[in-house]
């Protein structure tokens, strides 16, 4: 694909395959994060009864990034869920983060920009939206 | 009923979703969220939040392979992301407007199109179509392995697609789903890619487009981490035994059953929700 375009430091194929695995591990790591949490969850609250009819929303301790990080650092089993799956969520963005970084490696000026402005959108309903 | 048994029920549905979707390729997202709902009466607002984040895992693991085998044309990915992500923003945040019983009735009539859709025959791309001159100047054309070498393809209609992109995207964000069956429209149809091309990159995109909403979601508070963590995790496994069996192309009948059942789950979506039940 890099026709014409001399010392390119990434071949497409060598983007695509690190992509590839960035994306594998990102689950396989947020998986096995929600599933410990989860037995702990089961062990700690599996006899209580839950309240899904109704919709409430979660209280504000699960909601924002920081929250979840002290939430997590408390050791608090539904703070350690939740922190797993926003590293699920997370993977996706750290993909765009690094096509930026692929695109601007391969000294493709168009795609640094279609790929920012999708990383601004991303990191606007992470981070803005309240 | 307890947590336990709740998580125990939630856990084999979306296994069994998992399953069926990865075999039939239609995703297994579509049936867990009205199964709960319909079924475990769990409103539907936490429902599509957990699904949401379990379309996360099965894009993102499925696209990992797919990716590395070389189909997904990741410049066609993401410049139609800008449509889709805007559009998974916006819905996220209208999600919250709409009463549930509303959402409902749109959930349901979706849930038939992409069972409809997915029924019929993929249109076969024209030999030598002209490229769009926007595919031209975003260098949007590719190549993808065939047993008899690379084989290079053209691209059309880049702008209806971008705008297709953004109504999947709104209805992503809305529903919860990862609507690959309108993205695959929208590369399928509209801009002419080989079957092959427009599946793998939708599926590639699906995960960025659920991630922007998926933001959304957990600010407003729809992300609850004990029903999520069933879905995720039985929905991931079921993929990935489903993805392991399968070889070559999907069973015609099994396709055909679960194309029922989803179509079944729709009507009763839209039936309760405007009979006020939801």
């Amino acid at each position: 694909m890099a026709t014409g375009r001399e010392r390119a430091p990434l071949t497409d194929h060598q983007v695509d395959q690190i992509i590839g695995l960035l994306l594998r591990y990102g689950v396989m790591l947020s998986a096995a994060v929600v599933a410990s949490g989860g037995v702990w969850y089961l062990i700690q609250y599996g006899t209580t009864r839950p309240s899904y009819h109704i919709f409430r929303g979660e209280p504000k301790d699960l909601r924002s990034i920081g929250a979840i990080l002290s939430g997590l650092a408390r050791f608090d089993c539904r703070g350690v869920i939740q922190f797993g799956l926003l590293l699920l969520i997370a993977t996706p963005v750290t993909r765009v983060v690094f096509s930026v970084a692929a695109f601007a490696l391969e000294r493709d000026r168009t795609y640094v920009v279609i790929t920012l402005i999708v990383l601004a959108i991303l990191l606007f309903g992470l981070l803005m939206i309240r | 009923m307890s947590v336990l048994e709740l998580t125990t029920l939630v856990g084999l549905i979306s296994t069994a979703a998992g399953f069926l979707g990865a075999l039939t390729g239609l995703g297994g997202g579509v049936v867990i969220t009205p199964a709960m709902v319909l079924l475990l009466g769990i409103d539907l607002h936490y429902a599509i939040g957990a699904t949401l984040v379990s379309v996360i895992a099965t894009s993102s693991g499925a696209a990992a392979a797919y990716v590395r085998e070389g189909f997904s044309n990741i410049r066609i990915g993401m410049f139609l992301e800008i449509a889709t992500t805007l559009g998974a923003v916006f819905g996220a945040f209208a999600a919250a407007k709409i009463p549930a019983s509303a959402l409902g009735v749109v959930f349901g009539v979706v849930l038939l199109y992409s069972a409809w859709i997915s029924s019929r025959p993929h249109g076969a791309p024209p030999a030598d179509q002209p490229d769009d001159p926007l595919a031209v100047r975003l260098r949007l054309s590719g190549s993808y392995p065939t047993p008899q070498g690379p084989k290079r393809y053209k691209v059309g209609g880049v702008k209806t697609g971008l705008g297709l992109m953004f109504v999947a995207g709104t209805l992503s964000g809305l529903l919860g789903i990862g609507s690959g069956a309108v993205k695959v429209i929208a590369m399928d149809r509209a801009m002419r890619l080989p079957f092959k091309v427009s599946t793998t990159t939708s599926n590639f995109m699906i995960g960025v487009t659920a991630a922007a909403s998926a933001g959304v979601y957990l600010n407003r508070g729809y992300i609850d981490p004990g029903l999520t963590m069933p879905v995720v995790l039985g929905v991931l496994a079921g993929s990935m035994m489903g993805a392991r069996l399968l070889v070559g192309a999907p069973p015609k009948l099994l396709r055909r059953v679960f194309g029922l059942v989803v179509a079944a789950l729709a009507i009763e979506m839209i039936y309760s929700g405007l009979t006020g039940k939801l």
